[in-house]
């Protein structure tokens, strides 16, 4: 990957969350004496990922393992502990808030929940209205209508229906919307939080379509966050498998789906289920995911891996390229054992 | 004509229609309003004009007890006042007294609830230990020393003249805190949500998520708190003003029309003290009640037991 074709880099990348809470709760007694203890939950541990411009990058994983604080941290919503995020090789991370705002434009964000992330208060209109007349304080009042009308029209909201309140419209229509407000400051970056996952399967299409349609017309560049493996296959360039805030295998969309390399991504895709296969074959993971307050030492995934060694306990795997071209993080891999 | 239609098929109105209670209260309420700001015009007398007063007029009983006059429908005061009139008067000064120190209390208490909700940590920590500190004196206890060294500093005179905006002021600062709760509590819940974090992805600056986004959504609790506190805020006034704290006696509110006829009770003029008192219980059970009203309209998740 060169650095020229890079829209958003992601650079060593830690969030931790303090959740110890208030003072009386975070004394503690050790061997009689009371001291300050900190808890923390390691939500990203040391990731570092390129978007290239133009593409379809999917963040999968299951639940927990940190793929939505990876695309909040990105944004700015959260700061990183530690770590850089840059846009066009500028770093965004360090920016006040005023020298952040013409990037607030480029990058935008389309939620999970479209019951949720429309404010119920708002008209359409006012809600697409209001970032519009933000970052484009110059444009008249009706330029700004021509543009929301515009933008209704893209997405397939008719217009006419801009006066109404978001529970007015159904759940596909609302996430129309919101990916309206997206584009209403022609951004070319969207991270996309599981923007399908809280809709009926039949609309899961159409949104689908609608953001494929958008990137193409407006050559957007996604992030998008899932856990469902074939919308992945369907839509994505390249396919970031995370587990317990570890990125394990970075890959293109058909290395992963033909050759999977790193055995968490492995055990992930024999998950699918298949039409017409008989009985379970898929690779059975033993335990459960450890709890990101207490990390396990050395690889994240050496609790679950059949092919951990004294290595894997021990020493934490960095990212490598492999002959096929795809990326993961094995001690295993690098040393040819699977 | 848009929001008068959606009012029209709203459940408020609809509910409003289908509770008599609620009708009920709203008309007295309606009613007492008018009259208590059509007092110039409507009171048969001014009794803030002195030179209308007569001094012999006084103590005249009600004009269905033996010795009442037809001049004065519920008797006079002490002081020859038409108890009907200055009843009036009176309501138009608990009345205002009481929706401006609401008004003060809802401004500090929006402001610093917001803030102390929106911005947490060190910020939240701070203005809620005030807001501890400042309900653990009582509104009246804070009112008895304001007043006291306001009329030690300024004189009587002054603050005879003052009393309205200085009451305002006494009962807005010693009631935030129930505001600045309430809204924190709805703001904590409110900025979770993800049409927040969109606003923030956008860059809107904090004051404006915080004025045109979470504030709109967090209207109903304090709009069920507003009544209750408007009713809660005449009687603090009525204390006070009871107690000699209050609303000079050339002014009179109803709560020192009550204190006034209080010397009089013994000696048989039990108008002076009665009226007022029923006209006080009145208003504020009916503001009482379209509160609860409301409440139950605005909450619907909330079930009375």
């Amino acid at each position: 990957m060169t650095d020229s074709k890079s829209l958003v880099r992601i650079s060593n990348v830690v969030k931790h969350f303090d959740i110890s809470g208030g003072f009386l709760d975070r004394i503690s007694f050790s061997g009689g004496r009371p001291s300050l203890t900190t808890t923390t939950v390691k939500a990203l541990n040391d990731v570092s990922l390129d978007i290239t411009q133009g593409e379809i990058l999917s963040v999968v994983g299951e639940s927990g393992c940190g793929k939505s604080t990876l695309g909040r941290t990105v944004l700015g919503l959260y700061p990183p502990t530690s770590g850089e995020i840059a846009f066009r090789d500028t770093r965004i991370d360090n920016l006040s808030a005023r020298q952040m705002l013409p990037y607030r434009r480029k990058m935008q964000m389309v939620f999970q929940d479209p019951y949720a992330s429309l404010n119920p208060r708002m008209t359409v209109r006012q809600i697409l209205e209001e970032p519009t007349s933000f970052h484009f304080p110059d444009l008249s009042r009706s330029q700004v209508q021509d543009k929301v009308a515009e933008v209704m029209r893209q997405v397939g909201v008719d217009p006419a229906w801009a006066g109404r309140y978001p529970h007015e419209f159904s759940g596909g229509q609302r996430q129309r919307i919101s990916i309206a407000r997206a584009l209403m400051v022609d951004p070319e970056f969207i991270v996309a939080d599981e923007p399908i996952s809280a809709l009926d399967v039949s609309i899961q299409a159409q949104i689908l379509n609608l953001i494929m349609d958008c990137q193409e017309r407006f050559g957007l560049t996604y992030m998008f966050i899932t856990h469902d493996l074939s919308v992945v296959e369907h839509i994505s360039t390249r396919v970031a498998v995370m587990y317990l805030g570890t990125l394990c295998e970075l890959a293109d969309k058909k290395n992963l789906y033909g050759e999977p390399q790193h055995p968490y991504s492995r055990a992930l895709l024999s998950a699918i289920p298949r039409l017409g296969s008989k009985g379970f074959s898929h690779m059975r993971l033993k335990g459960e995911v450890p709890t990101p307050i207490n990390l396990p030492p050395g690889c994240v995934f050496h609790t679950r891996c059949p092919f951990t060694e004294e290595r894997c306990r021990r020493e934490i795997p960095a990212l490598r390229t492999l002959p096929n071209g795809s990326r993961a993080a094995c001690h295993a891999l690098e040393e040819g054992r699977i | 004509m848009r929001l008068w239609k959606r009012f029209r098929s709203s459940y408020f109105l609809y509910s409003f229609l289908h509770d008599p209670v609620a009708m009920g209260s709203f008309a007295i309420l309606a009613f007492l309003t008018l009259a208590a700001f059509g007092a110039p015009v409507i009171a048969p007398h001014n009794p803030y004009d002195t030179t209308t007063i007569n001094i012999m007029d006084s103590e005249i009983p009600p004009v269905w007890m033996e010795g009442g006059e037809q001049n004065f429908t519920l008797g006079t005061d002490a002081q020859g006042r038409d108890m009907l009139s200055t009843m009036l008067y009176g309501m138009r000064i608990s009345l205002i007294i009481g929706v401006g120190a609401t008004l003060m209390q809802a401004v500090i208490g929006i402001v610093l609830g917001l803030l102390a909700g929106y911005k947490g940590g060190r910020v939240d920590s701070f203005l809620m230990r005030m807001a501890d500190v400042q309900l653990s004196f009582s509104t009246l206890m804070v009112a008895i020393f304001l007043s006291a060294i306001f009329q030690a500093i300024f004189g009587v005179a002054a603050f005879e003249r003052l009393a309205v905006p200085f009451l305002v002021l006494v009962i807005g600062i010693a009631e935030w805190p129930q505001y600045a709760r309430t809204v924190r509590a709805s703001v904590l819940a409110e900025k979770k949500k993800e049409y927040v974090e969109a606003a923030r992805v956008m860059g809107l600056p904090a004051a404006r998520i915080m004025w045109r986004h979470i504030l709109p959504n967090s209207m109903s609790p304090i709009l069920v708190l507003s009544t209750v506190q408007v009713a809660h805020a005449i009687m603090s006034e009525a204390a006070l003003s009871f107690l000699g704290l209050g609303m000079p006696i050339t002014k009179p509110s109803l709560g020192s029309l009550i204190n006034s006829g209080f010397d009089y009770i013994f000696s048989g003029s039990w108008w002076i003290t009665m009226f007022p008192g029923i006209l006080l219980v009145l208003l504020i059970l009916v503001i009482n009640l379209l509160g609860d009203w409301v409440q139950d309209v605005l909450n619907p998740k909330l079930y009375k037991g």
